[in-house]
Order: C-alpha cells, then sequence, then structure tokens
C-alpha cells in the first residue's frame, strides 16, 4: 500500500467513488428498512405493556 | 475513510433508533423497576423444605393482602407442585380476581425448568441452587396455560398447570 | 485474484470438498430430524419404532448448528484463503488433520445421541448428564476447528511476510477476523466442557456449578451466530459484487465492520440469560446495551449492499429510482439464493433487537417465537447465503459447470425454500408471542381454547417443515450432480474487486493488536465481576441427573 500511495493521493479528494454517485434508492431502501425495525419494536413493546 | 451522506444519515438515524430504545428499556429497569427477573437469593436443591416458602404447608397460591396473592411452587421432572386441596389432591389449577398483584416464588429440586404463564409477562428460568421470583399484575382476563417452557428431559412436555384470572 | 478462473490444484480440491460433503450429508440428516419434529409436533404422526422426540431434536440442533455450519465454514474458509493469499504443503497437511479431528468428534457425539445417550440438546442443560462420549465428541470438533484457525493464521502470516507494505486481501482477512472470533469465543465452552462436564460426566467430581456452566456456554453460543454469519457477509460483501457484474463498494468500510462484529459478538452472552434467576441485572443490561452496539455493523453492511447494487445498475445505465433494483440478475441462482437470504435478515435481525430488549424477553423468552427467529437468520439468511456459496465453489472444486438446468433448479430450490420457510417461521413467530413454549413435544397440556390455537400453528409448522424437506432433497440432488455429474468446465471463483480510484484502506485496520486488545478488553470488562459475582454466590452445586432423559 506505501507504495501505491504517492499515485493515489491526488485522485484521492476528486475521483472518489463514493461522492458523485447516485443512491436516493438505496437511502429510500434503508428508510424503510428502518421504519420497519421501529414498527415492529414499538409494537411489541406495546403487546408487553397490555401483559 | 469516506462516508457517503445517505450513509451517514442513514446511520445517524440507526443509532438515534437503537439509543431510543435503550432509553426506554432503560428507563422502565432501572426507575419503573421492571428489570428481568434475577434474584441472587440461593438455596440448597436437596433441601428446598429448609426454606420456608417452599415447605410443604406454604404451597400454592395464598392471600396475603388485599388483592395481593403469593403463590410458591417447587419443581421437579415432571411437574410443579402447588401443594394439595382441602381433599389432598395436588392443585392444578389457581384462580385470582383482575387486576390482583400475584408474586411468583419457584425453586427446583432437581434439573433446570422454564416457568411460564403463557399470554403474560410472566417467564423465568427455574435453576437449582437459586429461588425465581417475579411479581405481576394480573391485569386481563382468562385461561393462561402454565407450561415448562425450558427442557428438563423426555417429560418435559407434560410439566403444567394453569392460572385463571376472573372477573 | 487474477487466478478466479484457475481451478485449484487437485488436492486443495479434494480438501475443501471433503468438507462440503460433510456439509451436505449433515443437511440431508439434520433436515430429516425437522421434518420428523414438526410432523411429530402436528400431533397428528407418532414417531415410529419408539424413537424420542428429544433425540431427534439434540440431532437436529447438533448436526445443523455445530456440524453443517462449522464444517462449511472451515471448508469455504480453507477455498477463500487458497484462492487469496494459498495454500503450502504443510499448511494442507494441518487442515486435513483438522478436518479428521472434527470428523471423528462428530461421528463420537453422533452415535451417542443416536443410541440415546445424550437427550440433552446441543445447550447441554447441566444437571442433566448425557454420557462422557458426547461432551468428548463436541470437544473434538471444537478442537478440530481451531486448527483450521490456526492454519488459516498461518497462511496469511506467511503472505503478508511475502508481501511487506501491502494490505491483506479483504477475503483473507476477513477469514481471519472470523477465526479469530471463533478462536475467542470457544475457549469459553472448551473451558466448560473439559473443567465441568468432563469430569463430571466421569464421576471424578460430584456436583457441577449450573449457572457457570450456562454462562460459559452462553459467552460461546452468541458468537457461535455470529460465526455462522461472517461467512454470508463475506459472500455480500466481496463476492455478490462479482455476480452482478459490479465493484466492491468499499474495502474500508467492509473491514470496519467486520472488525467492530469481532468486537461486539461476544460481550453479549447475557442476553441469552436474562430471565435467569442470580445473574445481576445491572450487568444483563449493559450487556444488552453491548448487545445494541452489535447491530451496527449490520447497518453499515445494509446500506453497503444496496448501494452496491444501485452503483452496479446505475453505471449500466439502468434509470429511475429503482431501475437498478429491477434489472439485478434474477435469473441468476447464485444471486437469489444469496438475496432471499438478506431479504430474510430484515425481519430476523428486527426480531433480534425485541429479543435482546432486556425485560421485553420474557415477552418471547424459551417460546417458538425463537425458533422462528433463527429459522430466518440461521435456516434462511445464512444457509441460503452457503447455498448461493456451493451452487459455484462445489463445480469449482470438482472442475464442473452450473448448467442452466441446475440453475433454474436452484431457482426453483429457492422458492421452495422461501415458501416453506415464510409458513413455518411465520407460525413459529404468532404462536411464540401466544405462549407456545420451544423445545418440546406434541401436548395437550390443561387443554382449552389457548393450547388449541398453539397446535393450529403447529399444524402450519409441519406444513412448512414438509415443503422444506422437499427443498433438502432437491438441494441434495442439485450438490451431487455438481459433485460428480455436471459436465466438466470451468467454473468462476467470482471475487469482486476495488474501483481503480478506490480510496486507500487506511493501515490502522490491519492492526491486530489494537482490534484484539480491545476485543478481550471488553470481554473482560462485560464478564469478570459477573463472573466473580457467580462463584462468589455459588449455591451447592448439582448432583447429575440421568434418569429425566431416559438414561
Amino acid at each position: 500500500m506505501a507504495t501505491d500511495n504517492p499515485k493515489k493521493r491526488p485522485v484521492q479528494q476528486s475521483g472518489n467513488p463514493h461522492t458523485g454517485i447516485n443512491l436516493k434508492g438505496t437511502f429510500i431502501s434503508v428508510m424503510l428498512l428502518g421504519v420497519f425495525i421501529l414498527v415492529t419494536w414499538f409494537g411489541l413493546y406495546a403487546l408487553f405493556l397490555s401483559r | 475513510m469516506h462516508l457517503h451522506k445517505y450513509e451517514k444519515i442513514w446511520l445517524t438515524f440507526g443509532l438515534g433508533s437503537l439509543a431510543l430504545f435503550l432509553v426506554i428499556i432503560g428507563f422502565a429497569a432501572f426507575w419503573k423497576g421492571t428489570h428481568p427477573m434475577s434474584h441472587i437469593e440461593t438455596i440448597d436443591p436437596q433441601n428446598v423444605e429448609a426454606h420456608d416458602s417452599f415447605k410443604p404447608e406454604n404451597l400454592g397460591l395464598r392471600e396475603v393482602a388485599e388483592g395481593k396473592y403469593t403463590v410458591n411452587i417447587v419443581a421437579s421432572a415432571f411437574n410443579y407442585d402447588f401443594g394439595t386441596d382441602a381433599d389432598g389432591k395436588p392443585v392444578k389449577k389457581i384462580r385470582v380476581p383482575k387486576g390482583s398483584t400475584v408474586l411468583f416464588q419457584i425453586t427446583t429440586k432437581d434439573v433446570v425448568h422454564g416457568f411460564q404463564v403463557a399470554g403474560t409477562n410472566v417467564n423465568m428460568m427455574v435453576e437449582p441452587g437459586h429461588v425465581s421470583r417475579l411479581e405481576t399484575v394480573m391485569k386481563n382476563v382468562g385461561e393462561f396455560t402454565v407450561v415448562c417452557n425450558e427442557y428438563c428431559g423426555i417429560g418435559h412436555h407434560q410439566m403444567f398447570a394453569t392460572v385463571e384470572v376472573y372477573e | 485474484m487474477m487466478l478466479k478462473n484457475v481451478l485449484f490444484p487437485k488436492k486443495d480440491a479434494r480438501l475443501y470438498m471433503s468438507f462440503m460433503h460433510v456439509t451436505f450429508a449433515s443437511l440431508l440428516i439434520g433436515g430429516l430430524m425437522g421434518l420428523l419434529q414438526t410432523l411429530s409436533r402436528s400431533g397428528e404422526f407418532q414417531l415410529p419404532f419408539g424413537i424420542n422426540y428429544y433425540t431427534i431434536l439434540t440431532v437436529h440442533g447438533v448436526i445443523l448448528g455445530l456440524v453443517l455450519t462449522t464444517f462449511f465454514i472451515v471448508g469455504f474458509q480453507f477455498a477463500l484463503m487458497g484462492k487469496t493469499v494459498g495454500m503450502s504443503d504443510k499448511q494442507r497437511k494441518w487442515a486435513w488433520v483438522a478436518f479428521w479431528t472434527m470428523l471423528v468428534g462428530t461421528i463420537t457425539a453422533a452415535i451417542t445421541i443416536l443410541v440415546g445417550q445424550a437427550n440433552v440438546l446441543y445447550t447441554f442443560y447441566a444437571p442433566l448428564r448425557a454420557h462422557a462420549a458426547f461432551y468428548i465428541g463436541l470437544a473434538l470438533v471444537i478442537v478440530g476447528s481451531w486448527i483450521a484457525v490456526f492454519v488459516n493464521f498461518r497462511q496469511l502470516y506467511v503472505w503478508k511476510k511475502a508481501h511487506p507494505g501491502q494490505k491483506s486481501p479483504l477475503l483473507a482477512f476477513m477469514v481471519v477476523i472470523n477465526m479469530a472470533m471463533w478462536f475467542i469465543a470457544s475457549l469459553g465452552v472448551a473451558t466448560s466442557v473439559l473443567i465441568q462436564f468432563i469430569p463430571w460426566s466421569l464421576g471424578y467430581a460430584a456436583t457441577i456449578n449450573v449457572l457457570l456452566s450456562r454462562t460459559l456456554f452462553w459467552y460461546f453460543g452468541h458468537p457461535l451466530v455470529y460465526f455462522w454469519l461472517l461467512p454470508a457477509y463475506m459472500a455480500w460483501y466481496a463476492i455478490i459484487p462479482k455476480i452482478i457484474g459490479g465493484k466492491l463498494f468499499s474495502d474500508s468500510l467492509a473491514r470496519l465492520s467486520f472488525i467492530l462484529l469481532l468486537m461486539f459478538s461476544i460481550p453479549v452472552g447475557f442476553h441469552h440469560q436474562l430471565t435467569e434467576p442470580g445473574i445481576d441485572p445491572t450487568w444483563k443490561f449493559i450487556q444488552v446495551v453491548l448487545t445494541f452496539m452489535v447491530v451496527i455493523p449490520t447497518l453499515m453492511t445494509a446500506f453497503s449492499i444496496f448501494a452496491t447494487f444501485e452503483t452496479t445498475g446505475r453505471r449500466k445505465g439502468h434509470k429511475g429510482l429503482f431501475g437498478w433494483f429491477k434489472h439485478l440478475p434474477w435469473k441468476d441462482v447464485r444471486f437469489l439464493a444469496p438475496f432471499i437470504g438478506m431479504v430474510a435478515f430484515i425481519p430476523g435481525g428486527a426480531g433480534g433487537i425485541v429479543n435482546a430488549s432486556h425485560q421485553m424477553n420474557t415477552l418471547i423468552h424459551n417460546t417458538i417465537w425463537v425458533t422462528g427467529h433463527f429459522h430466518l437468520t440461521v435456516a434462511t439468511t445464512v444457509i441460503l447465503t452457503y447455498f448461493g456459496i456451493a451452487y459455484w465453489l462445489v463445480p469449482h472444486l470438482t472442475g464442473r459447470r452450473l448448467t442452466p438446468r441446475l440453475n433454474k433448479l436452484g431457482i426453483i430450490q429457492t422458492i421452495i425454500w422461501t415458501v416453506g420457510m415464510t409458513i413455518m417461521s411465520t407460525s413459529m413467530h404468532i404462536q411464540g408471542l401466544l405462549g407456545g413454549p420451544r423445545r418440546s413435544n406434541f401436548s395437550n397440556y390443561a387443554g382449552g381454547a389457548q393450547v388449541d390455537t398453539w397446535i393450529s400453528y403447529q399444524i402450519a409448522q409441519a406444513v412448512g417443515g414438509t415443503i422444506l424437506f422437499i427443498g433438502i432433497i432437491l438441494m441434495i440432488y442439485i450438490f451431487i450432480q455438481l459433485a460428480f455429474f455436471a459436465p466438466r468446465g470451468v467454473q468462476e471463483f467470482p471475487i469482486a474487486e476495488e474501483e481503480v480510484d478506490a480510496e486507500p484502506t487506511p493501515k490502522i485496520l490491519e492492526n491486530w493488536y489494537l482490534w484484539i486488545g480491545i476485543t478481550v478488553a471488553l470481554i473482560l470488562f462485560a464478564y469478570t465481576i459477573p463472573v466473580i459475582d457467580i462463584l462468589k454466590h455459588s449455591p451447592p452445586g448439582s448432583l447429575p441427573f440421568d434418569w429425566p432423559i431416559g438414561r
């Protein structure tokens, strides 16, 4: 890796693969997943309290 | 290391949700006292009768105050001993009115058992040498099956009783 | 990585395939036991020849939970190491020693169970006492796996020596993380088996400390499930991107999530003991918090997977918010089977958070909800990913090809599995919330409406279990085809590459002393005081009990 660094460093900022790409679909997908976790947890917590 | 903007939002949201869950259960446990059953009280599994609660005459349901009950049980493979009724027959069903506060106390003479009043939050491990204890308010009316829910041997599924909560 | 289309030397391939043969033999035996369990518990059938329900339950748990998984994982990881960092003759010899030690242990334990001398399930249940051969057999399986651990460590070490300054190949790094976790975790169960169970079962020790044995078991029992899961994550991070025609999303994030999994998988065993007396509730809560920490790398993994899919799809020109999703290679079983596994991990993971939520555990502890939970996580997420790996790994090892016909059968297999598991796992979850117990033979208990409802769900489980068994038969057929009969050829060993302009991976991610040091520190933090408490407040020890398990 040490040998790779000098030639990679210059492109690190501009060529970063994660800044430019469109990940809107990913974002919506993971947030839906998060909502699923919240709904499951609170649903079962309510069941726990009702017993 | 670089995180995408959306990944930062996602992880913040995820961590926030986990923290929220922990705050809720932590508050309930430490301030409202709803910890899961934990009693660091030990007992000699070969001589459980030495403990007052588990003397044969003290087993079963007892009303200790208005609306407050205690149930003492000794578990063994493959039976729950709730004491005997007026005719000397083993008790297999206990009845309490809705809204009563019931303290379940149980220990085992032999192997590990479970004690669950299915459909309520009464769910305990019963381990040799330890006393398991849980107090609960019986909020809902119905017939609840008491099951041994921890494997105790080949007759495990024949270990049961009933708790009836009436209006 | 350039070696992906070059087959392994025969002597290497034979080693890796030996593990696969045991894996799929275990699948057949363990799956048959599962079928018999669901049929028996439906109340409609009785087990023939006086076979005890708890004998088949023990076989099912041990064969699928310990044998199938461990053999697949060790074999798959050897193949990954062989591909990425190579294997010397000496390492291969020791790998065979690992294989035979594990196999002898497995056979010893299996015979003991089958003759009815070990109806104690795979979680042991002291003071129920099995025949000593059961514990000795399981100890051998673990010792064998340790030999594999040290061979894997050695493989990466030798490679690092030969490639100074280079970062280790991602998959080799992941294998070493998983093996480090496995080794640290299995010290617990090994201690319990060697110091407590074996002397006690042989009569050298009169009594056993039950709570200590359970604590040592669960110190191992939770990382055990991560030991199953991490190879699936390896495939999701580093193999699936190649199969869908993409690149690694992020080498650094993949490594970081594996490091977090190493650190937080172990100090969490108390979340299996939340309803046990004799453990301080504050320490239970501390381990609950640590358990929640282990969710974080999985949240990262979820993002990473979706992002890999989306990046790949957009690069191929698929437009719109979800165009990339529509164009995933749905007809490639190497993708479809692991994908279903990922989907199953959504309810599986959400359910897991509930299980670990301290007092909420009483809602589901020891109910069949838990069985439903791990049939999603292990028996769907993990196993479908393993199947997804086997579809290319087995033919790669045998010098054959996954033909379009076998691919199609694989897709049918995946669909059968999905349908069967949806029926079985959903009914288990619901029955569990209604209080139905796990690990129990059919029983009417005291009768009544509650029990009748449970039984109706048990019938649904038998339907699901039957469908799953059909899936197992089909999988065995596909395995035999890939191992012995498929046309000769070269099946690709898919390993995803980094983007050409990928960010360099920070060196600190390979600081083994640091990560293992933190792991050990967390374990000491989470366990020292409660274990001292357990020892100090021990009740009189428990005498062994043989008769309750029919010995």
